[in-house]
């Protein structure tokens, strides 16, 4: 873009902001900003992470190379948040809806490049997702709408409105869609505590976890004496969360808006992002969004010609999942190790540099702009008893189609996983949906018409979390999933207090004992493999109880949530040494059927330890004390002669 | 192979901060390593110094977090994701793949100096798991299986590079551009 085109565009920005949006040419600007009309061609590719690691990054450096000659326009969107089927490349002719393909390779490239410069349907043209409907522009015939995808459909997009449909590198075409105009109306008001009133109206609760209330919180702040702090946390350390990433990646400008607002509610002047090393696209497009903000008046000095004022800084995390809890976040952005300290003072009295800090996370903040456009009363209609909104989830794991999902709160479980997510694929059963990461459980599959809200979830053992969700097919092993959130963190425990620091290593260790086969047990092993097992629920209880902060407390969670709903399971590894779902490699015994077996010797090859044996063109045999239950032989045989008991 | 620290590159990376407090601390560890590849004990030293902090505080910080790293980096790092999604669709197996084609640890680099093996908690493309990054290119669905052709691809790329240093096929920076 020019200098003397990006001049008008701040103009037009700032024009929209001060409420003169009813214009002729204002809304000609924003027709053309939301695409509802284009002159020429036009392709749109989903490049967030995850779509570039799908091979987005591919099919856009053809693009790149070959688009200007054609006369098509390029543009870079952020993720739908269908990444079962990434990359995705939407098409947009003049006159006609944009229509989005998927699974698109580069072998693509040339047949989509065709459709959009000549309208031409070829037969080299991926597979379609779905045409995005649009008044005033003619569907494509025979095409369905992408309102009417089981993904789609069943979803209350509210956060995530406009990921994938805008650029994320420009503020105008956020702008166009609404973004900045809650927050513009609110700083001219002036009445910062009208700004807590409403948020505390709406009911709305942190989406990080806690789920504490937004507006109490501000409201403890604002009690504080200044000058206060606030901080967004985009330290999503959870694995298996991913959708603060993608939000910040496809819509920067609804969480700086978001950021915003919270400031001026507590009047706070300085206000920090604390976001994961590991996103670096993310940070690259926040910063970018901020230096935009910045030069069209929205943040810095005298913001829109009012005497607020907001300093935003970024800061890079260091990868420590403890540093989501806001005193060991706060230690961090301090310089120090990221360990928490007891509670009170809370940050809200005593918080970053000893002052009034508070800390929201991310898709709390991407919530205010809606909430503020719609008002509270109208933004709580969705959502069920004390969770009200919308909630984004991860959803990943066993399913047909992964991704992000924004659903009302109180949607039951299983819509997401069947409707949503298109069920369990390849012909096995459901097992388990894990909710809320390495703090939250494991829901079975009787209890999977429970409300996705706060309390249900905590009623069946599990916990909203931040939102990662993660379905489990009957091919996976319960204990071996407790046995992973424990190694992960045990990992992370930052160690300064004992229950969770021992504690978690102790739980480790018995979840290990129960895995270990027989022929690796010494001296005692059984015994204290027992030992471990009756004390397991009271071991857990303990560190629930005595932990410093958060991530303590609800460390035993998946271990206890796998001893609630999947008791037989754990006993079939313990009584019987068997692992149901043949995971866990000590306890399977590798056999070869001997009338199957050829004696190709493909097995002997691929065996690390050796422990098949056997002469050429002879039966082979499986030393039992030798096999460390790998199963790199199973996949070898030619004959399916291997099998596991 | 040991590699050493560029010692003027981290007293001109100091020089151009002036003067600064303890709150800088993690963002210089983080330019320092982003420079060199890894800390070392002459750079941790220098950055006490810098800060007027004993070397131990530097040190406990440094080893706090995950990010930083001790040893230099193979010249194509490799990490695995090993986030819940990627755990249940089989990155426990990848992960034993890596190592026993690598022969070498999560954690560690190989003799060569060709690979460095890290495990990290969550890439967040938790939608296309298994997921390994190689260098800046990221690998979704990896299965055990075709993990040796991964590496191979790489060795070679790097081997016909000679000293070069290798070239993502693509970067966010080039993505972004």
């Amino acid at each position: 873009m020019t200098r003397a085109a990006q001049e008008v565009g701040r103009m037009l920005v700032q024009e929209v902001l001060a409420g003169k949006g009813a214009g002729l040419e204002l809304k000609e600007w924003g027709r053309r900003q939301r695409r509802e009309d284009v002159d020429h061609p036009l392709i749109l590719v989903g490049a967030g992470t995850c779509g570039i690691s799908a091979g987005a990054d591919r099919v856009l450096a053809s693009l790149r190379q070959l688009c200007p000659e054609r006369g098509v326009a390029l543009v870079e969107v952020g993720c739908i948040g269908l990444c079962s089927e990434e990359p995705l490349v939407d098409v947009q002719v003049p006159g006609l809806c944009r229509l989005g393909f998927r699974q698109v390779r580069q072998s693509h490239v040339e047949a989509l490049l065709e459709l959009a410069a000549t309208g031409r349907w070829s037969s080299g043209l991926p597979q379609v997702l779905g045409q995005f409907a649009q008044e005033g522009l003619r569907p494509w015939p025979d095409q369905p709408f992408i309102h009417d995808h089981a993904f789609f459909a069943p979803q209350c997009r509210r956060v995530l409105a406009n990921c994938g449909l805008v650029d994320p590198d420009s503020l105008e075409e956020a702008v166009a869609r609404g973004a900045w105009s809650a927050f513009a109306r609110l700083v001219k008001q002036g009445h910062p505590e009208r700004v807590v009133d409403e948020v505390e109206a709406s009911g709305l609760r942190g989406r990080g976890g806690g789920g504490f209330p937004t507006g109490r919180k501000w409201r403890l702040a604002r009690l504080q004496p200044g000058p206060r702090i606030f901080i967004c946390n985009a330290d999503e350390g959870d694995p298996g969360a991913f959708m603060d990433r993608a939000v910040i990646e496809g819509d920067p400008h609804r969480v700086l808006e978001g950021l915003a607002i919270g400031a001026l509610a507590i009047e706070a002047e300085e206000a920090w992002i604390y976001i994961r090393a590991e996103y670096p696209l993310a940070i690259r497009r926040l910063e970018r969004a901020i230096a935009q903000a910045r030069e069209c008046g929205l943040l810095g000095n005298k913001i829109l010609g009012t005497r607020h004022r907001l300093d935003l800084h970024i800061k890079k995390g260091a990868g420590a999942f403890v540093c989501g809890e806001e005193t060991a976040l706060i230690h961090s952005i301090e310089g120090k190790r990221g360990m928490p300290r007891p509670r009170p003072p809370y940050p809200v009295e005593q918080g970053l540099f000893g002052r009034p800090t508070v800390i929201n996370n991310v898709e709390t903040l991407a919530n205010l702009p809606g909430l503020f456009q719609l008002g509270a009363k109208a933004w709580r209609e969705q959502g069920q008893g004390e969770s009200r909104g919308t909630k984004v989830f991860a959803l990943s794991g066993h399913v047909r189609r992964t991704g992000l999902v924004e659903v009302a709160m109180g949607v039951p479980l299983r819509r997401i996983v069947e409707e949503i997510g298109g069920g369990v694929p390849g012909g096995r059963s459901f097992k388990a949906a894990q909710i809320g990461g390495p703090s939250g459980g494991c829901v079975p599959g009787h209890l999977l018409d429970v409300g996705v809200d706060y309390e249900s979830l905590r009623g069946v053992g599990a916990m909203m979390g931040s939102g990662g969700l993660v379905v489990m097919d009957d091919s996976t092993c319960m204990v071996d999933v407790a046995r992973y959130f424990m190694d992960f963190i045990q990992r992370e425990s930052c160690g300064k207090c004992i229950p969770c620091r021992e504690g978690t290593r102790q739980l480790k260790a018995i979840l290990d004992g129960i895995s270990r086969g027989r022929r690796r047990e010494e001296g005692h092993g059984a015994l204290e493999r027992f030992q471990g097992v009756m004390g397991l629920e009271r071991l857990s209880r303990v560190i629930q109880d005595a932990s410093l902060c958060g991530l303590g407390q609800s460390a035993p969670s998946p271990v206890l949530s796998v001893l609630r709903h999947f008791r037989e399971e754990v006993d079939a590894h313990v009584y019987q040494r068997r692992c149901t779902a043949r995971v866990c490699p000590d306890l399977l015994l590798f056999r070869i059927e001997e009338e199957l077996c050829s004696g190709c010797t493909a097995c002997v090859k691929a065996c690390p330890s050796g422990a098949i044996v056997g002469s050429r063109k002879a039966p082979h045999h499986i030393i039992a004390e030798a096999c460390t239950g790998c199963g790199s032989c199973l996949s070898r045989c030619p004959k399916g002669a291997i099998q596991v008991d | 192979m040991v590699q050493a620290c560029d010692m003027d590159l981290v007293d001109a990376l100091l020089a151009r901060h002036g003067a600064c407090g303890r709150q800088d601390l993690i963002p210089l560890l983080q330019e320092i390593q982003e420079a060199e590849g890894f800390l070392s004990r002459a750079a941790l030293r220098r950055v006490a110094a810098h800060l007027h902090l004993p070397e131990s505080k530097v040190y406990g910080v440094a080893t706090f977090y995950n990010q930083f790293r001790f040893q230099p980096r193979g010249r194509c790092a490799i990490a695995v994701c090993r986030g819940t999604a990627c755990h249940v669709k089989g990155s426990a197996a990848v992960l034993a793949a890596l190592q026993r084609e690598l022969r070498i640890q999560a954690g560690a680099t190989t003799r060569d100096g060709l690979f460095s093996l890290d495990v990290v908690s969550c890439i967040g493309a938790c939608g296309l798991a298994p997921v390994i990054a190689v260098g800046d290119d990221y690998h979704a669905g990896v299965s055990p299986t075709q993990v040796p052709g991964i590496v191979a691809s790489y060795r070679a790329k790097l081997q016909a590079l000679g000293e070069g240093v290798l070239e993502p096929s693509t970067s966010v920076e080039e993505v972004l551009a």
